[in-house]
């Protein structure tokens, strides 16, 4: 194909692929009439009320949805990365009874449905007195702590394949057990792989939805995309611009982590090979 | 953090005429050691995966809500099984959406991938900015934020209607429809085909040019290139790809969930399995049956992928053997 017309249907594809993203944009300072009306992308009217009203839509106000989510998303990558690097040395590092066995199960977990495990979480996590406890953020956070998300476990396996073994035995000679090598070999040489887990794991906990439906019932425990459901039930004219602008300010961390980190998201997908 | 230096955490109990017991102690500690780093992942493996996993099969054999204890839940045999494949018409529409959705959105989704990649495969200015954006989607799709707006844009009197309109073509409240619904929410999903394009980009970076130049001299056209060097180099990217996304989309669950306001409506039309999964589990409460599906999609699921992997063997080519 010709390059300048390579590039015409690049740009084409492109307008089509950001339309939904521009339009969401323009909705969301749109005044009522104009949702209905204009169907250009940019507002006659700038009406930035909608903003104000969606924050202050519901009994409880969207700023504590996003301290909620933010502490979930926060959490779940401390939880994350912690566990799922301890997890990673002893795969990757150590040469212990079992491993393969347990490596083998591992990898066997990466593909399991989260759907087929949340009702016996839900079971387990309610007689434990978790859900709608005094803190009800048990249930989602746990897990993260214990390493279940096996693809960052498996993506940092195979980044520390990478260090070179002679660090390990330099570090043996100067009288390092396994623990110091964790401490001043492995631990400061695998940020990167820390860096990649910690984005992902906070963009798809952020976008996640469906645990923190299950896990979370009370109103004002509601993280982001919870709350945004709410909306649906109000299908009210009035109600739509308010709708777009709080759906437009929760997608605004994501945006900014992709801005910030874009070639590392996209190089990142690559060494791992994985989901969006 | 800055360089930490390399020094002794603690003096090794190494006795010098006794290497071999040595060897034993440092095997041993290392032993213990990968236990002790196992620890957390082991009990999650325990705690939140396989236990649960075996109460959730001993339950899709009992009829259970939440209101009693696990305990006293009543034993009915097949009964939840039996009532799944014959009793619940709602189940096999579940089946069908579920199946219909992936059959449909899992190809065209890898397919624009595929030919986006192959357009951005060239020299280009601005390439990094083009990958980029046709990234983003694959960020933003999957949350109940974006659900909304693509709802929205598909509703009567939503920006899609509003462009048909412009060439005198009258829409249809797409999401409203039965007809349609379920092909807005394919839409979504092949909208974020940035994902899968950047894995078929960083494939198609590893074709030796060398193949294409020869087959140039031999005078095969871009067809025949694609058809014969492309496409089978390309293969275990492909399906790397495929087995991923068809996993996935058997577990769309969110713009579903939103289209609907979490009933599957309209007529059931968007009923994916997991959401009729959470109707039955949290909203109906029949925690026994809901089991009992996890259980029948979690084998469906291992089968697919089984079959994946064995058609894989007749056309995805390993360009050397020692990839196997």
């Amino acid at each position: 194909m010709r390059p300048r017309l390579r590039l015409l249907v690049l740009v084409l594809i492109l307008v089509v692929v950001l339309y939904p993203l521009v339009w969401m944009v323009g909705t969301s300072v749109k005044s009522p009439e104009e949702i209905a009306n204009n169907i250009g992308l940019i507002p006659r009217e700038f009406t930035p009320g909608n903003f104000s009203d969606g924050w202050t839509k519901f009994d409880v106000s969207f700023g504590r949805f996003f301290v909620n989510s933010a502490m979930v998303s926060v959490l779940t990558v401390v939880g994350n990365a912690t566990s799922c690097l301890l997890a990673a040395y002893a795969f990757g590092r150590l040469r212990f009874r079992l491993r393969g066995f347990w490596f083998a199960i591992m990898i066997g977990t990466l593909l399991l449905p989260g759907h087929v495990l949340i009702i016996p979480q839900y079971i387990l996590f309610r007689s434990l007195g978790w859900v709608g406890g005094d803190w009800p953020y048990l249930p989602l956070l746990v897990p993260a702590f214990l390493a279940t998300e096996a693809f960052f476990v498996f993506l940092m396996v195979q980044f520390m394949r990478g260090i070179p073994r002679e660090l390990d035995e330099a570090a043996v000679i100067d009288g390092a057990n396994p623990y110091g090598i964790f401490r001043h070999v492995i631990l400061p040489l695998s940020r990167p792989a820390l860096v990649t887990t910690a984005i992902f794991s906070f963009i798809w906990t952020w976008n996640d939805f469906f645990k923190q439906l299950v896990f979370l019932s009370d109103l004002k425990d509601y993280t982001a995309p919870v709350a945004l459901t709410l909306f649906i039930d109000s299908t009210s004219e009035s109600s739509v611009g308010p709708m777009f602008a709080m759906s437009l300010l929760s997608l605004v961390p994501v945006f900014l982590f992709f801005v910030a980190f874009q070639r590392m998201l996209v190089e990142g997908i690559n060494t791992s090979g994985l989901k969006g | 953090m800055a360089q930490m230096p390399v020094r002794p955490t603690e003096p090794v109990a190494v006795v010098p005429a006794a290497p071999r017991r040595g060897r034993r102690v440092r095997r041993r500690r290392e032993d213990l050691a990968g236990y002790v780093f196992l620890s957390p992942w082991l009990l999650g493996l325990f705690g939140i995966t396989a236990v649960p996993m075996l109460i959730s099969l001993y339950l899709s054999f009992t009829d259970y809500s939440p209101l009693i204890s696990v305990t006293e839940a009543s034993w009915v045999g097949l009964d939840n099984y039996r009532r799944m494949f014959t009793a619940d018409p709602s189940y096999w529409h579940a089946v069908r959406v579920t199946v219909t959705f992936a059959l449909v959105a899992v190809p065209l989704k890898l397919i624009a991938a595929l030919g986006v990649a192959l357009l951005l495969n060239k020299a280009l200015r601005g390439i990094s900015l083009f990958r980029g954006l046709f990234y983003l989607p694959s960020l933003l799709g999957g949350s109940v934020a974006l659900a909304i707006v693509w709802v929205s844009m598909f509703n009567r009197d939503g920006a899609f209607n509003s462009f048909l309109a412009l060439f005198g073509i009258e829409g249809l409240p797409w999401v409203n429809d039965p007809k349609w619904a379920l092909y807005t929410l394919m839409l979504l999903a092949i909208w974020q085909f940035g994902a899968p394009m950047v894995i078929f980009l960083a494939g198609l970076k590893q074709v030796p040019t060398e193949l294409y130049e020869a087959a140039s001299v031999d005078g095969a056209g871009p067809w025949r290139q694609f058809r014969n060097i492309t496409l089978p180099m390309l293969s275990p990217v492909i399906f790397f790809n495929l087995v991923l996304e068809t996993i996935n989309g058997f577990q769309g669950f969110t713009s579903a969930f939103v289209l609907s306001n979490g009933t599957g409506g309209p007529v059931d039309s968007t009923l994916m399995y997991t959401l009729h999964l959470y109707i039955k589990g949290f909203v109906e409460l029949d925690m026994g049956y809901a089991s009992a599906m996890a259980w029948v999609f979690l084998v469906v699921i291992g089968l697919i992928t089984v079959v994946l992997f064995a058609t894989g063997r007749f056309w995805v080519h390993y360009s050397d053997a020692e990839e196997r």
